[in-house]
């Protein structure tokens, strides 16, 4: 049975006035890549950017419930959300190399937690990079500029930046939605190979992919959590009429 | 067919605009740009008769120290030195800018990072209002405080280098804050928030990020504060104390080459060599503003290369 990592109790979040997530308990498993899906605009994107207290940056927003990550509540007053976000990683739908080299992308995790050893962080890029399936395509090219790569080499490197840090959790927003199929895919194996290592959460629009590498699947509707279940149960089998509706196409 | 043809041919009103349009920002252009090097053409030709119709050799001029148009040394030369003024503009430029940028800096980072709100409701309209003032408020207000308390610090008349400096300080800071301001508020949202996700600290964003994303921007910033300080003649010629020598100490009386121009221009003869010296000089500025300008350039286009 996989270990429990992550979990949320009754959360709620208001944008202001306006309720994007109302009431969400579920919980997230060692190796299993759990994919949230549902129409634009059902609070995917706010429920995962709430894992690792990304809405923080957000001014009016207001949360109560509980997210529960190592026996604690994150939400707690004493929590470090710089520590946080070292366990927690993120990837963003568009990708968002920094405007540096690949090196110093890769890097750049290690070189702001303070690592000093040139040997030592030389070994992780390298590492994180043939983890995130690109080190063959960039290993003559680490010192040119990340941004002249292209859509799906950026994403790449944007994954080998998060692995760099060792999170134990990492946090996908449509990871693959600016991308082409190919590229797609190879994120999808490289996907299936980290969740070995990793807890992943994904948010993906595409239901095929959805149903090819995740284990679990979430259903959202309107800041609802209507359905979570295996992922061959909710594509095959769900218990939710909303759910069948939406995977079947008919909404959304 | 033939009338389609014929339709395509025949010009339509709309055309007719766009030429006439087109004819008018051409015009334009031309002339703006023949006034422009009618005016380098007019300055440089003046500034050059100092060495071709006078004779002075270009060594005696920008290495000379000894500037007193219309006397003559022992041996015969004319007294052109030129060096003590182009040490004073770039010493007072120089300082300037080593004094504002990191107050520009500061205020810059404070004003888009830390507390945009305040920055965006007190600390935008202050800078727009300092920019807005006149050079001779300035040099009036270092005349009557900086130079009498410099004179009390110091000793000596207060007059120099030191007085120079914190005014331009004053002046170009409002002009590098709002440039680097908006330089930062150009660095995109994402940059920041890939920053944060991964455990960085909001002072190691600004610092590591935004910052470096910033570098070409926030340069061009500092140059064009610093072409400012290096044109400013009327302030600077207020609290500098015009005295042609090369500036010994901070707070002995110096000048630049905007201060002897605007002391000297109206007091020469037309084709004389006082009056051509000062053309000499107005063409040094006239380069280095040039100068600034390509700079600003090659910074500009080597950071979208990026
Ligand atoms: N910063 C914000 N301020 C106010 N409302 C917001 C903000 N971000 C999101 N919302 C609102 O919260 C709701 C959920 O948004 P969210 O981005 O989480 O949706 P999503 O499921 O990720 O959609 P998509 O599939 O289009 O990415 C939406 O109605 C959205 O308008
Ligand atoms: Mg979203």
């Amino acid at each position: 049975m996989n270990e429990q990592i992550v979990s949320t109790e009754n959360v709620h979040l208001y944008y202001g006035d306006f309720e994007a997530l109302k009431g969400i308990s579920m919980e997230f498993y060692d190796n299993q890549i759990t994919a949230l899906i549902g129409p634009s605009g059902c609070g995917k994107s706010t429920y995962l950017r709430l894992i690792n207290r990304m809405n923080d940056l957000i001014p009016g927003v207001k949360i109560t419930g509980k997210v529960n990550y190592d026996g604690k509540n994150v939400y707690d007053e004493g929590t470090d959300t710089v520590e946080l976000r070292k366990k927690i990683g993120m990837v963003f739908q568009q990708p968002n190399p920094f405007p540096f080299s690949i090196y110093e992308n890769v890097a750049y995790g290690l070189k702001i937690a303070g690592m000093k050893d040139k040997n030592k962080i030389d070994e992780i890029v390298e590492r994180s990079l043939r983890k995130a399936a690109i080190w063959n395509e960039v290993k003559d090219k680490l010192d040119e500029n990340a941004l002249a790569l292209s859509g799906g080499q950026q994403q790449r490197v944007c994954i080998a930046r998060v692995l760099a840090i060792e999170p134990d959790v990492i946090l996908l927003d449509e990871p693959t939605s600016a991308l082409d199929p190919i590229s797609s895919g190879k994120i999808e194996r490289m996907l299936e190979e980290l969740k070995k290592e990793y807890t992943i959460i994904i948010v993906t629009h595409n239901m095929q992919q959805a149903s090819r590498i995740s284990d679990r699947t979430a259903f959202f509707l309107d800041g609802n959590l209507i359905e979570v279940d295996d992922t061959r149960k909710i594509f095959t089998n769900p218990e939710k009429k909303e759910t069948e509706d939406y995977i079947s196409g008919r909404f959304g | 067919m033939e009338e389609t043809v014929q339709h395509f041919k025949k010009r339509s009103p709309k055309r007719k605009q766009e030429r006439f349009g087109k004819t008018i920002s051409l015009v334009a252009t031309i002339f703006i740009v023949s006034i422009v090097f009618s005016i380098l053409f007019f300055v440089a030709s003046r500034g050059l008769r100092t060495f071709t119709e006078h004779g002075v050799s270009a060594i005696d001029f920008f290495a000379g120290t000894a500037w007193r148009p219309g006397e003559v040394s022992d041996a015969g030369e004319p007294l052109v030195g030129a060096f003590p003024m182009i040490a004073g503009s770039f010493l007072v430029t120089i300082f300037s800018a080593l004094l504002a940028t990191p107050f520009a800096l500061g205020a810059a980072i404070f004003m888009t990072e830390i507390s945009p709100k305040t920055g965006k409701k007190y600390l935008q309209p202050v800078i727009e209002l300092l920019v807005g003032i006149p050079s001779v408020v300035y040099g009036f207000i270092g005349l009557t405080v900086i130079v009498p308390f410099i004179r009390q610090i110091f000793g000596g008349t207060g007059f120099g280098v030191l007085a120079a400096t914190l005014v331009l300080f004053v002046m170009i800071l409002p002009t590098t804050t709002s440039m680097a301001v908006d330089t930062l508020n150009a660095v995109p949202r994402y940059y920041r928030e890939a920053s944060f996700a991964m455990g960085a600290t909001r002072w190691q964003t600004i610092y590591k990020v935004v910052l470096r994303a910033a570098s070409p921007g926030l340069l061009t910033a500092v140059i064009f504060g610093m072409a400012r300080a290096f044109g400013e003649a009327l302030a600077v010629q207020m609290v500098i104390g015009n005295a042609a020598l090369v500036p010994d100490s901070l707070t002995t009386p110096a000048s630049t080459l905007t201060s002897i121009l605007t002391m000297n221009m109206g007091n020469t003869v037309l084709g004389t060599l006082e009056n051509d010296v000062l053309w000499s000089l107005a063409t040094i500025l006239l380069f280095m503003s040039l100068f600034f300008n390509i700079l600003t350039r090659w910074i500009g286009k080597k950071g979208a290369m990026k």
